[in-house]
């Protein structure tokens, strides 16, 4: 049962990678902005992040680099949706076109590159020594425990603050809000760029902080997956956690099947991601509506129409 | 009347070439990052394939598997379902196509032929089908089970030729490249142009497009297709059942994709191999997006994005700039055009418009 204790850390660390991304993108949806783009942000967060960990060698500026990128895509696509009133879904397919191809055509130099720094883990004193818990939990790099406290924040942003009131009232009823004093374009921009800017730090954490090395289209899905999450975690930041990690038990068990003496074909293993995104919104849709679904997602909100 | 509808394609071609343009220069700006001479690249790539026999047959070769993708997106798209799944679909169909090419070597072409192409369509049927039914029946956005039905099928397809199916001579060399045995001649598309890769898929592709067109717009069923994708609430008003349409939908788009795997399969490899997809399944969204969702409209559209895929592995090899930006420049061709959707939406922009150039048009009289 050693076994145990490395899968639920590497689902913790592998999770991490989604748990951004699934904040960042139930931000921007919250306001009533579909951003189907995060396979593409988070491929250029993780180009940029790894590239910028590459010639700087401050992982720091690594992060701070993918949130840019991150944000800037977020920026494309709210001026796009918002002030174009474009088709948010296509728009979103473009963006993750876009992102794979730029990601694609800058790295070709970063392909089979190391990095002279990197997230070490760091043991939290005292709790890291608490059996199979300390071991799982507290004995993680600083993006890890980031992720930790990072959906606690914008669970209390969404529900204890104006600004959160804001940012959901914006995706469920825009002209309501507009009238009620919103400024809702403001408030959609605002949040499809810090959605944007998550998307991009999950890609330099999987880059910089995970994996260590730069591939062309390394998310294999994983902004897909992340998309599928929100649904699931219902568009509740808290539940995201749940999703996300348990994403990653279930993709790091399926991976470990080997271990457990179960005859199945190697390369099939890998499509395990795929098939449990696929049950996880089966059973979303057995389980029935979802309650915290803004009414306003995905439909361009015209300000002049009102006139 | 006539002179109205005149202005009105006017209107829509400038705004396209608009949209286009500025994608190429944004593209421009990322070859300059790059450290690459944009005006080199473009011009590398949009001669180069133009300027000879190669080029010329090239763009054919990927306009076929475009157009079929192309219209298996516009059928899903008009029935008001996103398929992105071409990609998934076209290796369920290569592989379906090549296992019967490769069981039944000795049918005559007249036969296997169309039974390959069969076992294509009901391959990649399948595998749309399976998204289809799970969003009709279950709900289950179709973006995502499409996009996870991408990548299962890529890990199937790549079990299956590099075990099941693989080539006999890869295990005996020990070389062991992925890829199955060499089909028979019997199941090869005929090359319509000598000492080129052009091959007799291109005219299927056309006329399936007319096919479709016919389909959709002058029978009952591809009526209501449409009109599920345009008005689920009216069309079941009016006896239409939604979801058996949008179970169809995706059958067909899945199964078109499917066919271009055939195509890829029968016409240029004579095998099925690791790249057989080649990012056609994402180009055909672009393709079918470019060319108006309409099959007459997709037609030249998979020529242009054909021209463009080939022009970047031009560029690739003579400027050595990565083929990956083509990718990037698609994200932004469609960014733009999506973008420029405001122009036919917003009637007082486009009055504005539409009174500048007919100004600039006067101007161009008074001046001759």
């Amino acid at each position: 049962m050693i076994d145990l204790i490395t899968i639920l850390y590497a689902a913790i660390a592998s999770g991490t990678i989604i748990l951004y991304a699934t904040i960042g993108e139930i931000i921007t949806e919250r306001s009533g902005i579909l951003n189907l783009g995060v396979e593409g942000i988070m491929l250029m967060g993780a180009f940029f992040g790894f590239y910028v960990a590459y010639t700087t060698e401050s992982l720091l500026l690594a992060i701070i680099g993918a949130a840019i990128i991150g944000g800037l895509m977020g920026l494309i696509h709210a001026f796009m949706t918002i002030t174009l009133q474009a088709n948010q879904v296509v728009s979103g397919l473009a963006l993750t076109m876009f992102g794979s191809g730029a990601s694609a055509f800058f790295g070709i130099n970063m392909v089979g590159k190391t990095l002279k720094v990197s997230f070490e883990a760091i043991p939290i004193p005292f709790f890291s020594k608490i059996p199979v818990l300390g071991e799982v939990i507290f004995n993680h790099n600083i993006l890890v425990y980031c992720a930790f406290i990072l959906p606690l924040i914008v669970w209390f942003i969404f529900n204890r603050t104006k600004w959160g009131l804001a940012l959901r009232s914006s995706g469920e009823e825009p002209l309501s809000s507009e009238i009620m004093g919103i400024k809702v374009i403001k408030v959609r921009y605002i949040a499809t760029i810090v959605g944007g800017i998550f998307i991009g730090i999950s890609g330099a954490y999987l880059s910089v902080g995970y994996s260590k090395l730069w591939v062309e289209g390394m998310t294999a899905g994983r902004g897909w997956i992340t998309i599928a999450l929100v649904i699931f975690a219902n568009w509740n930041p808290l539940i995201a956690y749940g999703g996300a990690y348990l994403f990653g038990g279930l993709t790091q068990l399926g991976l470990n099947l080997q271990k457990f003496n179960i005859a199945f074909p190697i390369v099939l293993l890998k499509s395990i991601p795929y098939v449990f995104t696929i049950l996880f919104l089966l059973f979303i849709s057995l389980k029935g509506k979802r309650s915290n679904l803004p009414k306003a997602l995905g439909e361009s909100y015209f300000r002049e129409s009102r006139g | 009347m006539k002179k109205k509808l005149y202005n009105e394609t006017i209107y829509r071609l400038l705004i396209i070439v608009v949209a286009v343009l500025s994608a190429l220069i944004v593209g421009a700006i990322l070859l300059l990052i790059a450290k690459a001479n944009p005006l080199k690249a473009y011009y590398v790539m949009f001669t180069e394939p133009l300027s000879g026999k190669f080029g010329l047959t090239e763009i054919l070769v990927r306009a076929a598997p475009l157009m079929l993708v192309g219209l298996g997106i516009a059928i899903a798209f008009r029935s008001g379902i996103i398929n992105i799944g071409g990609e998934g679909q076209i290796m369920i169909g290569a592989i379906f196509g090549t296992f019967i090419a490769l069981t039944f070597p000795n049918l005559p072409t007249y036969i296997l032929l169309p039974f390959v192409f069969i076992a294509s369509f009901i391959g990649g049927a399948i595998w749309g089908g399976i998204a289809g039914w799970m969003k009709a029946y279950l709900s289950v956005n179709e973006i995502l089970s499409t996009i996870m039905l991408n990548y299962i099928a890529f890990q199937v397809y790549m079990f299956l030729i590099r075990g099941p199916l693989i080539d006999p001579q890869e295990v005996s060399y020990g070389t062991g490249v992925p890829q199955t045995a060499l089909l028979s001649k019997n199941a090869w598309l005929v090359r319509i142009i000598p000492a080129s890769r052009l091959h007799a898929g291109i005219i299927v592709a056309v006329i399936l497009a007319i096919l479709v067109y016919i389909f959709l717009w002058k029978t009952t069923i591809g009526y209501r297709l449409r009109a599920a994708g345009a008005e689920a609430k009216a069309a079941k008003y009016i006896g239409v059942n939604v979801k058996n349409y949008l179970v169809l939908a995706m059958l067909l788009s899945g199964g078109f994709a499917g066919m271009a795997g055939a195509i890829e399969v029968c016409g240029v490899h004579h095998r099925a191999l690791e790249s057989i997809s080649a990012g056609y399944g994402f180009s055909g969204i672009v393709v079918a997006l470019f060319g108006g969702l309409h099959p007459l409209g997709i037609i030249p559209a998979s020529a242009v994005f054909g021209l463009l895929i080939v022009g970047a592995d031009m560029m690739q090899r003579s400027v050595t700039v990565p083929a990956s930006i083509i990718l990037a420049i698609q994200g932004l061709i469609i960014l733009a055009i999506v973008s420029s959707q405001i122009f036919f939406s917003n009637i007082a922009l486009k009055e504005k418009i539409m009174i500048k150039l007919k100004l600039m048009k006067s101007g161009d009289k008074d001046g001759s």
